[in-house]
């Protein structure tokens, strides 16, 4: 195993540091943001709303729509031009598909609940970090909630299989001199609290079977970690009230 | 909502506002940081009440306009976010989000207050160009002084990014300590005319009642450097006259704030 130990220390169960909080856009029904290391996800929450275009309202319940944005200067690259990619496209897709099973919008027919995700940095993880910041937000609109839903990314680093990648363990090759054409697998999770079923499963790399087993359990402690400061940040803007 | 505007306009007249603000009083907090984002080369966080706005600033090696081929250059963007108020949607700027990225740009280039020369590296060939995203959080009145402080701040903090000197490649993940060549600090203050009366830092609703609006870009000398009237109000040159005095005041005030928060 060419990679001994990670770049920033952290253990392989270690998430980088996490930091969320509640109700941070006063216009919002409901908002939050969530940090973990140098990725920042900032949520907001507007409806049950009327629906535009018409033709997508649905009679029987309410519609979740999702939008991802990373703000022209959040990559860590040249300046990202505003407007949809298709990459934005494809992570809003499946952020609605992560939170759809957790909101119960049948009170809502004809109407549309909208999540807005904007990042202002990023370091790998912002489909985890703005999946965890939308749910956080979602129960601080009071949508009707029939569980809680974390994400963070698992994966395999050479031979080594870790918790929250950082920028840099998913181009290993690049920062770590020894690991020159190591193996990497990164696979985003988000796990429903109650049940631990998988509401987000994506991985690009090279993995098998037996090591994806071990990094969904290796996911539902992780998660765990992360449920435990969503739900801090919810009852500490409560109580506060 | 409408009893609101009709109210808003009588405490005008008698030079009093609903949320207990004097006229000329800005909301409070009024707050300034820099440094919120690691990937901009310079970012800030302005808050003027529950108005928030981020501002990040990115560099890059470009070549030169044919007509001024000795200069860098600068453009500002503004996203109105559908995240920062129920009234914006998502999709490309409309016309109030190119308005305020204009009168926003207007400001800082009218004024000289970025010397271009400086960002010139081989003329007609390479040269830095300077880009200023502007993002709402929470749009609850006033962006443009918003804006354009947040413009300033992300300005004032940003950092040129390290070159590799055989390649010409910009490594942005490294930083230098140099700073943009920012030789003024135009401030951007809007005054509104309200049912007669000259209030500033407007809140959302008093916008919708403002018969005119008037933004004026300012240096520390009060040149002007830009200025953009608003609304279907005309307004009397009197009444001009006496939104720039007003406009000269703030200026100094809201500066105050910016060198408090960024020495």
């Amino acid at each position: 195993m060419t990679y001994k130990s990670r770049l920033d220390g952290r253990k392989d169960n270690d998430l980088r540091p996490m930091e969320a909080k509640v109700g941070v856009i006063p216009n919002a029904e409901g908002s939050a943001w969530f940090k973990i290391g140098n990725t920042w996800a900032i949520a907001g929450v507007y409806g049950p709303r009327e629906i535009f275009p018409r033709f997508l309202a649905n009679p029987k319940k309410g519609v979740l729509r999702c939008y991802y944005t990373m703000m022209p200067f959040s990559g860590s690259g040249e300046r990202i031009r505003p407007g949809t990619s298709r990459r934005a496209q494809e992570i809003a897709m499946v952020m609605k598909e992560s939170l759809a099973p957790l909101v119960d919008l049948s009170a809502f027919p004809n109407s549309v609940v909208d999540v807005f995700v904007e990042l202002p940095q990023t370091d790998a993880g912002t489909r985890c970090a703005a999946i965890s910041a939308a749910a956080m937000a979602l129960a601080h609109a009071g949508i009707p909630m029939k569980d809680m839903v974390s994400a963070v990314a698992v994966g395999r680093v050479d031979d080594r299989l870790v918790a929250d990648l950082d920028y840099r363990e998913e181009h290993i090759g690049e920062f770590n001199p020894d690991s020159h054409g190591a193996p990497v697998a990164d696979t985003p999770i988000a796990m429903l609290h109650a049940t631990k079923q998988l509401t987000l499963l994506q991985m690009d790399g090279e993995l098998s079977k037996e090591m994806l087993l071990k990094l969904l359990k290796l996911g539902e402690e992780a998660t765990e970690k992360v449920y435990q400061v969503q739900v801090k940040a919810l009852k500490e803007n409560y109580s506060s009230e | 909502m409408i009893v609101n505007q009709e109210t808003i306009k009588t405490l005008a007249a008698q030079g009093k506002r609903l949320d207990g603000r004097g006229l000329h009083d800005y909301r409070q907090p009024l707050a300034i940081e820099t440094g919120i984002s690691w990937t901009a080369e310079g970012s800030s966080r302005v808050q003027i009440g529950e108005t928030v706005v981020l501002a990040g600033v990115k560099l890059s090696l470009e070549k030169p306009y044919p007509d001024t081929a000795d200069q860098g250059g600068i453009m500002i963007n503004v996203e109105l976010t559908p995240l920062s108020s129920p009234e914006y949607e998502p999709g490309p700027p409309g016309i109030k989000a190119i308005e305020l990225a204009r009168v926003t740009d207007r400001g800082i280039r009218e004024a000289k207050a970025i010397d271009l020369q400086k960002l010139c590296i081989t003329p007609g060939e390479k040269a830095w160009f300077v880009i200023i995203d502007i993002i709402t959080l929470n749009d609850a009145g006033n962006l443009f002084d918003a804006a354009s402080l947040a413009a300033l701040a992300a300005l004032r903090s940003a950092k040129f990014p390290y070159v590799d000197p055989k390649t010409g490649v910009i490594d942005y993940k490294k930083k230098t300590d140099v700073s943009l060549p920012l030789v003024k600090e135009p401030i951007a203050i809007t005054v509104s005319k309200v049912n007669g009366s000259l209030l500033v830092d407007p809140t959302v609703e008093e916008e919708k009642v403002a018969e005119a609006r008037l933004t004026v870009a300012l240096d520390v000398k009060n040149v002007l450097s830009a200025m953009q009237k608003g609304g279907e109000g005309p307004l009397t040159a009197e009444e001009v006259g006496a939104m720039v005095d007003l406009a000269f005041e703030k200026a100094k005030t809201l500066r105050e704030v910016l060198h408090k928060h960024i020495p």
